[in-house]
C-alpha cells in the first residue's frame, strides 16, 4: 500500500514539476493585465435582456481575447483581460454606485456598458465625468444625437424607435405598391417606453404612405391573453398585422395567432422575434415572420460569429443586438490596438476610425452607428435583414407570408 | 448635552463626502437613503405592526414627480410638490385601507405599487404620449447625500418625538390590542392615518431626492419592488419597534448586499430570500432585542433561565 503510494508520488512528481514550469513561464513573461469592469443586471426584471444580448457577448469576447494572449497594445505587446463584474440587480441606484466603484475604487482601465436604455442613460453623466468612453449598444432612443453631443465620449449604436417604425412602413408600402397587400393595417403596441416610441413614429408614417389604420390599440406590459384583441384584428380586414410588442408578449401574440388560425399576409412583432428561441415558440413555423433587426445571413463573418457563440455560450445569439454588441467590442479592441488605453485618444479613435467587424465595416456618424438593419424576416434557418432594402446583404421580403 | 452631541455627530457625517471618494459618497447616498426609508417605514409599521409593502409606491411617486416637474419648477418647489403629492396619496390610501387588518393590508400595499405604476403608465401612454422622462439636474452625489442626511436626521428626530408624545403611546396601545385601544378612547383611524401620512411623505421625499442620480426615469425603473422588500427586511432586522432599530438593520444589510453584489454577482435573489427567512425565524424582534436578551442572560449567569422575551411575534 505504502509502496504503491510512494510510486504514485514518484510518478506524479515529474508531471507536477513540468506543469509548475508550464504555469510559471507565461506568468513570468506576462504583462500586467488590463482591467475591464462592467455592472449588468444578473437579477431583477432586466436580467433576461442582459442574459440574452449583453453578458454572453462580453464573456465570449473576453475569452477569445485572452485565448489569443490578451488585448494588443500599440507596441505589439499583449495584455490579458481581467474582468471586474457587479450585479446591478436591475436598480438604477445600484448601477450608478457600481460605476462609481469601478471608476474610483477598482480604477479599471475600461468600463463596458450595462444592458438597456435606462441603464445607459443613468451612467452616461458619470462615464462622462470620469472620462471613460461609453459604447452604449443596447439603447434605442430617438434622442441619441442630443446625447452624443451632451456626453462627447458616448456612442449610441442601436438607432431610435423612429428608425425602426419608418423602415417597417417603407417595407410595407413597397408591398402595397406591388399589389401584394391591401392598404389596411392592424396595429397593437405595448404600453411601455419602447412600444410607445415605435407607435408614435409609425402612426404618421403609415398615414403618409397611404395606409389606413383599421385597428390601433395599446395593451399593458405583462398582458398574456390576446384573444380578444386578435378577434377584433381578425375581423378588421387588414392584410398586415403589426405588434410593437415586448417579450414575453411577443411570444404570446405569436402562439395565440397560430392557435386561432389567423393568417395575415404580414405578421410583424417587436422585441423577441429575432431571439433564437423564436423557432421553438412557433414549433418551426416561423417562416415569414417579420421583426426588428436581422443579420446578413450570407456574410461569412456573421456565420462564423453564430458558430462561435453557439459553441462557447451553448446557444446561438439573437439576430438583432447581439452582433452589434460583439461588433462594439471588436471596435474597442481595435481602437486599443491603434491608440492604447488613454481614454481621450480612445474616444477620438472610436468616433472617427473605421473598423472591420462582424457586421461589416463600421464608421460612426456623429458618435452613432447608423448602418443598421431595421427590419428582418425569418427565411429558412435565419432571421435575415430585409430593410434597408438597398443595402448590400439585404434579402427580399417574402410577402405574403406563408400560412402557419 | 444631547442636542450638542447630535449636532456634532451630524456635522461629522456631513463632512464624510470630503473624506471619501466618489464611490464612498455613492455608498453614503445608498446608506442614508435606506436608513431614512427603514426609519420612516418603522415609524408607522413598527408600533402598529401593519407590514406595509407600499414603500416603493411612494418612493416611485417621488421620483416621478421630480422627473415630470424638474424642467418647469425650481428644485425646492419640486421637492415640496413631491411631498404634497405623497401626503395626498397617503391620505387617500390611508382613509380607504387602514381599516383592513393584518394580511389584507400587506396584500393591498403590495398591490398599491403596481396600481400606481399602471396608472402612471396609462396616463403617459394615453395623455402625454411619452414614457420615460429625463432629469437633467446639476446635482452631484454629495448634494444628494446632504439632502438625504438632513431628511434622515429629521426622520429620527420626528420618530423620537412621536415616541414620547401621546400619539406614540396611543400607537403602542393600538399595536398591542386594537379593541382595548378603542375602548380607552383612542381614535384608531385618525391616529393610524396621521402616522401613515407622515411616514409615506418621508418615503416620497427619499425617492424625489434620489431620482436625479438616474437621469432617465420610467415606471419600471422607479417602481422596483426590491426597494419595498429591502426596506422591510432592514427595519425588521434591526427591530422595528425601536428608535435606532431600523438604522442598525439598514447599515449592516446595505453593506452586506454591496459586498455580495461584488462577491456573488450571480446569487443575489437566493441570498435575499435566505436572509428574509433568517430574520423572520431567528430574529423575530430584531438584532437589538436579541442583543439585549443576550446581555441579560450573561448577567444572570447560566443557572437561571432568561426572562421570557416580549411575545411580539404573535401579534
Amino acid at each position: 500500500m505504502s509502496q504503491n503510494t510512494r510510486r504514485a508520488v514518484l510518478r506524479a512528481l515529474p508531471l507536477a514539476m513540468v506543469s509548475a514550469l508550464a504555469l510559471s513561464t507565461p506568468l513570468a513573461a506576462q504583462e500586467e493585465p488590463v482591467t475591464i469592469g462592467y455592472a449588468v443586471s444578473k437579477s431583477g426584471p432586466n436580467a433576461t435582456g442582459a442574459g440574452i444580448t449583453t453578458i454572453p457577448n462580453y464573456e465570449l469576447w473576453v475569452k477569445e481575447v485572452n485565448e489569443a494572449g490578451g488585448l494588443e497594445m500599440p507596441d505589439g505587446t499583449r495584455r490579458p483581460i481581467e474582468v471586474v463584474e457587479y450585479d446591478d440587480r436591475s436598480s438604477a441606484e445600484d448601477l450608478v454606485r457600481a460605476i462609481e466603484r469601478l471608476a474610483t475604487q477598482d480604477k479599471v482601465d475600461l468600463i463596458l456598458p450595462p444592458w438597456g436604455t435606462g441603464g445607459n442613460l443613468a451612467i452616461a453623466p458619470l462615464m462622462d465625468r470620469f472620462g471613460y468612453p461609453q459604447l452604449a449598444v443596447t439603447s434605442v432612443t430617438d434622442m441619441a444625437p442630443e446625447f452624443a453631443k451632451r456626453w462627447d465620449r458616448s456612442f449610441w449604436m442601436l438607432g431610435g424607435g423612429h428608425d425602426y417604425a419608418t423602415a417597417l412602413v417603407e417595407t410595407l408600402a413597397a408591398a402595397k405598391e406591388a399589389g401584394t397587400i391591401n392598404d389596411k393595417v392592424a396595429m397593437i403596441s405595448v404600453a411601455d417606453g419602447f412600444g410607445i416610441d415605435l407607435v408614435k413614429a409609425a402612426r404618421p408614417a403609415f398615414e403618409e404612405a397611404g395606409f389606413e389604420l383599421v385597428y390601433d390599440e395599446s395593451y399593458p406590459l405583462g398582458t398574456s391573453d390576446f384573444a380578444a384583441i386578435l378577434n377584433e384584428v381578425q375581423g378588421s380586414g387588414a392584410d398586415s398585422f403589426v405588434a410593437f410588442s415586448y417579450p414575453p408578449g411577443s411570444f404570446g401574440v405569436t402562439k395565440q395567432t397560430m392557435t386561432t388560425g389567423y393568417n395575415p399576409k404580414v405578421f410583424y412583432i417587436g422585441v423577441g422575434g429575432a431571439f433564437p428561441i423564436y423557432g421553438k415558440i412557433t414549433e418551426g413555423k416561423q417562416e415569414g415572420v417579420m421583426s426588428i433587426g436581422g443579420v446578413d445571413a450570407m456574410s461569412p463573418a456573421v456565420e462564423e460569429y453564430f458558430a462561435k457563440h453557439t459553441e462557447v455560450i451553448g446557444n446561438p445569439p439573437d439576430s438583432w443586438a447581439s452582433a452589434i454588441t460583439y461588433a462594439s467590442l471588436e471596435m474597442l479592441e481595435e481602437a486599443v490596438k491603434r491608440v492604447g488605453l488613454d481614454h481621450e485618444a480612445l474616444a477620438a479613435e472610436i468616433s472617427t476610425g473605421t473598423f472591420d467587424t462582424v457586421i461589416g465595416e463600421v464608421t460612426l456618424e456623429d458618435n452613432q452607428l447608423r448602418k443598421l438593419w431595421w427590419v428582418g424576416q425569418w427565411q429558412g434557418e435565419h432571421f435575415v435583414a430585409v430593410s434597408p432594402a438597398d443595402r448590400d446583404g439585404a434579402a427580399a421580403p417574402v410577402i405574403p407570408k406563408p400560412e402557419w | 448635552m444631547m442636542y450638542i452631541l447630535s449636532a456634532l455627530g451630524l456635522a461629522a457625517l456631513a463632512v464624510l463626502p470630503m473624506v471619501f471618494g466618489d464611490y464612498g459618497t455613492g455608498m453614503l447616498v445608498g446608506l442614508a437613503g435606506y436608513v431614512t426609508l427603514a426609519t420612516s417605514w418603522a415609524m408607522f409599521s413598527g408600533p402598529t405592526r401593519y407590514i406595509s409593502l407600499a414603500t416603493v409606491a411612494f418612493f416611485g411617486v417621488g421620483a416621478y414627480t421630480v422627473a415630470v416637474l424638474n424642467e418647469v419648477l425650481p428644485y425646492p418647489l419640486v421637492l415640496l410638490a413631491a411631498a404634497g403629492i405623497g401626503a395626498t396619496m397617503a391620505l387617500l390610501v390611508g382613509l380607504s385601507t387602514l381599516r383592513l387588518a393584518g394580511i389584507y393590508f400587506v396584500i393591498f400595499t403590495f398591490g398599491l405599487a403596481e396600481l400606481v405604476r399602471q396608472l402612471i403608465t396609462w396616463f403617459e401612454v394615453n395623455v402625454t404620449g411619452t414614457l420615460g422622462r429625463y432629469i437633467f439636474l446639476d446635482l452631484e452625489a454629495k448634494h444628494i447625500y446632504w439632502q438625504l442626511l438632513a431628511l434622515g436626521a429629521a426622520t429620527l428626530a420626528l420618530s423620537a418625538w412621536i415616541r414620547r408624545s401621546r400619539l406614540g403611546l396611543a400607537l403602542r396601545v393600538i399595536g398591542d390590542d386594537e379593541t382595548v385601544a378603542a375602548h380607552s378612547g383612542i381614535n384608531l383611524a385618525r391616529t393610524k392615518l396621521v402616522l401613515f401620512v407622515a411616514s409615506s411623505t418621508i418615503i416620497t421625499l427619499v425617492g424625489a431626492i434620489q431620482a436625479p442620480r438616474w437621469v432617465y426615469v420610467e415606471p419600471s425603473i422607479v417602481f422596483n419592488p426590491t426597494v419595498s422588500f429591502l426596506t422591510v427586511i432592514m427595519a425588521l432586522l434591526g427591530g422595528a419597534t425601536r428608535l435606532w432599530g431600523p438604522l442598525c438593520g439598514a447599515v449592516p444589510l446595505f453593506l452586506l448586499f454591496e459586498w455580495l453584489s461584488a462577491r456573488f454577482p450571480d446569487h443575489f435573489s437566493i441570498l435575499l430570500g435566505l436572509m428574509f427567512m433568517a430574520v423572520v425565524y431567528a430574529l423575530p424582534d430584531g438584532v437589538l432585542a436579541a442583543l439585549e436578551r443576550f446581555r441579560h442572560r450573561g448577567k444572570e449567569g447560566n443557572g437561571t433561565s432568561a426572562p421570557k422575551p416580549a411575545k411580539e411575534a404573535n401579534a
